[in-house]
């Protein structure tokens, strides 16, 4: 088991290294001055010259590069050329909606999942299987913007229940907070929960077409204790990987949920960064979503682990 | 007590509350400021902000955009146009409780205008010679050669009074003199101000604002839908204007602004450094078709590089109508008869991007291919603005009276013409409205005729506010939005 996680967890330092690498190289190729992005059409080149002396962008790219990994290791990821503001406070703050939203998202997600994937694979061919299979193949197919829309438009501008958008900040109330999420978050998870009760009900199956379901069932377990106790524990492996990568999703690819509902989460931090050319910002917000998903994958294998016994003598 | 004894009070007070006129007001902006700082930066939602809420200067323009006194109450001009001496407003308070003064113009005009400094519009203080304080209600501020543009360029939100204890701050919690106090910027969602109590002027109405900003077009529309922001002063959506319009409850505002929409044509790359070619070009562009399709009927057609709304402008958009079979023969006369091919540049705004497609079409009617590219407005300063490797591009010029930009032969559509470059010096040196008036218009005709861009269209300025709100600016002549005399009907 310790090897099992040391070996996953050296894989995982070599993958930051290299993309720490990429990240910085693809950046620094793409064309455009950040200085001379926010002083525009009217200035001196010696105004944006002074301006760059100020930012550190005439050091060398060498220089910068490892300026940027000491600094993030020690917890500094530098400030932003744009707010000029320290990047990590940027972070801190976008991740306090992002986090949320995408643990609300995965939750509502998985509560709707899970009793609609075992319905569906226990009562294979009834109405219910159907209709559930007829609704996640529906939620699979509408794109998650436009599915926000439609919530918008009758529950904020019909009925007013909720306002279009924007975050009024938790300092005014969890409830306010969590109230502002619920919209998108369920704009989020509708398509997430269809692809995982789907999911879930094939794997199921799967489980319970197998033998020791058989030899439980011949010992004289009900089908309840059969599903309860064997088949969905034995179920849940591959359900476990599609959640593992729907929180990286939902973290980092929640960019176009965050602009319909305008919420400063780290989504739009970065599609704001890259216009404006803050280029230190989105190297770090990168670099943490990177971070976030090599983590997630790295926690979900030690689950596996847990979960499969068979996985800890390898 | 009896129930109902109790019940109609309580509703007559929330009957009350509901008809007492509200005092806070929320205003969407598609992009949000970088920094709070109008003396570090040229992003337009800096002043959109705090220009003239927040922040104040000597002078300041008015909605119409006319140059009127600020913090300095009256000035005296001496003679020979070199010697400003402005006597400041008394009892000026900084928000944080210190005096303003003199000291404190000497310190702001000279950071501005130092050799470190990273004023975006440095170029405003250029005839400055030096900055006197004779007592603490009087500068005086003396030029190096006369320029009548002097107290126009003292109300840019460029050339805003800062304090030596708090300018540093500036960026992340602006300390001005204006009539409303900085209060909280949540990142990436909004701005709060409030009313200064203290205000040395005319007190503002609201007691507080927020500033939402809302970059998504379908967004805004749902949270002007759903009344979580009052108004958008600049609406990116101008395709849901005849909703709006429709509807009792809101209001359309159509103003002018600042921006001269053009079609820039690098003058010094064949064959555009032809007059001839750039004639034809002007031709074969159709204005009407272009405001139409690209900005949905908004916009003001315009022949020359000067606002219509500006008493000196000249309309001379006979002299480049739209005549394909001209434009044709033109080419034809100058050796291109079979046409020939350019690239189009296009920045991210939508005028840009779908003005683009239409003029590529009738560019193509007349026999000139464009071949396209669409750039991030970062690669757009560095390729076309600065590496001047475009042979076309469409931009706003949204700066107020930039018509000097042609008097810089190295400016990026690099026009180079002795005649209108010492018409643009001299015009610096006369104070006199008539005369400059008259220079003006002749800098406008020349590059009509010379025919440098192909001018189309100024940028209106088109925003939604709720029916009951009063007293935002129709018009734009600096990018803000001056809460000063907005309330509540």
């Amino acid at each position: 088991m310790i090897r099992y996680v040391l070996k996953r967890l050296l894989s995982l330092i070599a993958t930051l290294v290299v993309a720490s690498v990429v990240i910085f190289v693809a950046i620094e190729v793409v064309p455009g001055d950040p200085a001379s992005y926010m002083l525009g059409l009217n200035a001196a080149p010696d105004t944006v010259q002074a301006l760059r002396d100020e930012l550190g962008l005439n050091a060398s790219k060498v220089t910068r590069y490892v300026n940027w990994v000491s600094g993030m290791l020690s917890g500094d990821f530098g400030t932003s050329y744009t707010y000029r503001t320290p990047v990590s406070e940027m972070i801190t703050e976008r991740i306090g909606i992002s986090g949320p939203l995408a643990i609300y998202a995965l939750l509502l997600s998985t509560l709707i999942a899970f009793p609609a994937g075992i319905i569906a694979a226990t009562r294979r061919g009834s109405v219910a299987d159907v209709s559930i299979m007829g609704a996640t193949q529906l939620g699979v197919a509408i794109p998650n913007f436009w599915f926000a829309m439609l919530l918008v438009l009758f529950f904020s501008i019909q009925l007013r229940w909720f306002s279009a958008g924007g975050f009024p900040g938790w300092d005014q109330g969890l409830l306010a907070g969590l109230k502002a999420l619920t919209l998108p978050a369920v704009a989020l998870a509708l398509p997430q929960a269809s692809i995982l009760a789907r999911v879930m009900r094939s794997s199921l199956l799967d489980t319970l077409g197998e033998d020791f379901i058989r030899t439980a069932r011949a010992k004289g377990l009900t089908t309840r204790q059969t599903l309860w106790r064997h088949a969905l524990r034995n179920a849940l492996i591959p359900v476990l990987t599609i959640i593992g990568l729907q929180f990286s999703f939902l973290l980092a690819g929640a960019i176009i949920i965050e602009n319909v509902f305008f919420l400063p989460g780290l989504g739009r931090l970065i599609f704001q960064a890259i216009s404006q050319r803050d280029l230190i910002v989105v190297e770090s917000v990168v670099m943490l979503l990177v971070f976030a998903v090599v983590l997630v994958t790295f926690l979900v294998d030690v689950a596996y682990a847990v979960v499969d016994p068979r996985l800890r003598a390898r | 007590m009896s129930l109902r004894k109790l019940i109609v009070p309580l509703l007559l007070a929330a009957a009350s509350v509901t008809h007492a006129a509200k005092t806070d007001l929320v205003l969407g902006m598609q992009l949000e400021p970088p920094n709070l700082d109008p003396t570090g930066g040229a992003a337009a939602a800096i002043d959109e902000v705090v220009y003239a809420n927040v922040f104040e200067g000597l002078t300041r323009f008015a909605s119409d955009g006319s140059v009127q006194p600020a913090l300095a109450k009256s000035w005296e001009i001496s003679d020979d146009g070199l010697v400003y001496t402005f006597t400041l407003n008394a009892g000026v308070k900084f928000h944080d409780g210190s005096d303003f003064d003199a000291q404190d113009v000497k310190f702001s005009l000279d950071r501005a205008r130092a050799e470190t400094s990273t004023n975006a519009q440095k170029q405003l203080f250029a005839g400055i010679a030096s900055v006197e304080v004779t007592d603490p209600q009087t500068v005086v501020i003396t030029l190096s050669q006369p320029n009548g543009a002097l107290l126009f360029n003292l109300a840019w939100g460029d050339a805003i009074m800062l304090s030596p204890d708090s300018f540093d701050k500036a960026k992340t919690e602006p300390v001005g003199t204006g009539p409303f106090v900085f209060s909280k910027w949540v990142q990436g969602d909004r701005i709060e101000i409030t009313r200064n109590p203290d205000y040395w002027g005319e007190p503002a109405k609201l007691d507080k604002a927020t500033f939402k900003f809302i970059s998504e077009p379908t967004a805004a529309f749902a949270a002007l839908m759903a009344g979580d922001v009052d108004a958008f002063p600049v609406f990116p959506a101008p395709e849901n204007l005849p909703q709006f319009e429709a509807d009792p409850g809101f209001q359309v505002v159509v103003g002018s602004t600042e921006g001269e929409t053009i079609l820039s044509t690098n003058n010094k790359q064949p064959p555009f450094d032809n007059k001839l070619v750039r004639q034809a070009l002007a031709h074969a562009i159709d204005r009407k078709s272009i405001i139409d399709g690209a900005m949905f009927g908004y916009g003001t057609p315009i022949g020359t590089h000067f606002a219509p709304h500006n008493p000196a402008y000249v309309d001379l958009t006979a002299n480049s109508m739209y005549d394909p079979e001209k434009a044709k023969a033109l080419l034809k006369e100058a050796g291109f008869a079979d046409g020939f091919s350019t690239t189009l540049k296009l920045p991210p705004p939508s005028y840009a991007r779908r003005g683009g497609e239409i003029i590529a079409a009738q560019l193509r009617e007349v026999g000139i291919t464009t071949e396209i590219s669409n750039l991030e407005w970062a690669q757009w300063l560095e390729q076309v603005f600065r590496g001047k490797d475009f042979g076309l591009t469409i931009v706003s010029h949204t700066e107020p009276m930039d018509i000097g930009i042609y008097a810089k032969p190295d400016y990026y559509f690099q026009y180079d013409n002795p005649e209108l470059q010492s018409l643009i010096a001299d015009l610096e040196g006369i104070t006199d409205p008539d005369a400059r008036t008259e220079s003006l218009q002749k800098a406008q005709q020349i590059i009509s005729d010379d025919y440098v861009n192909g001018y189309l269209f100024q940028l209106a300025k088109t925003g939604v506010a709720n029916a009951d709100i009063v007293g935002l600016w129709e018009n734009s002549p600096t990018q803000a939005n001056d809460l000063t005399a907005v309330y509540w009907k």
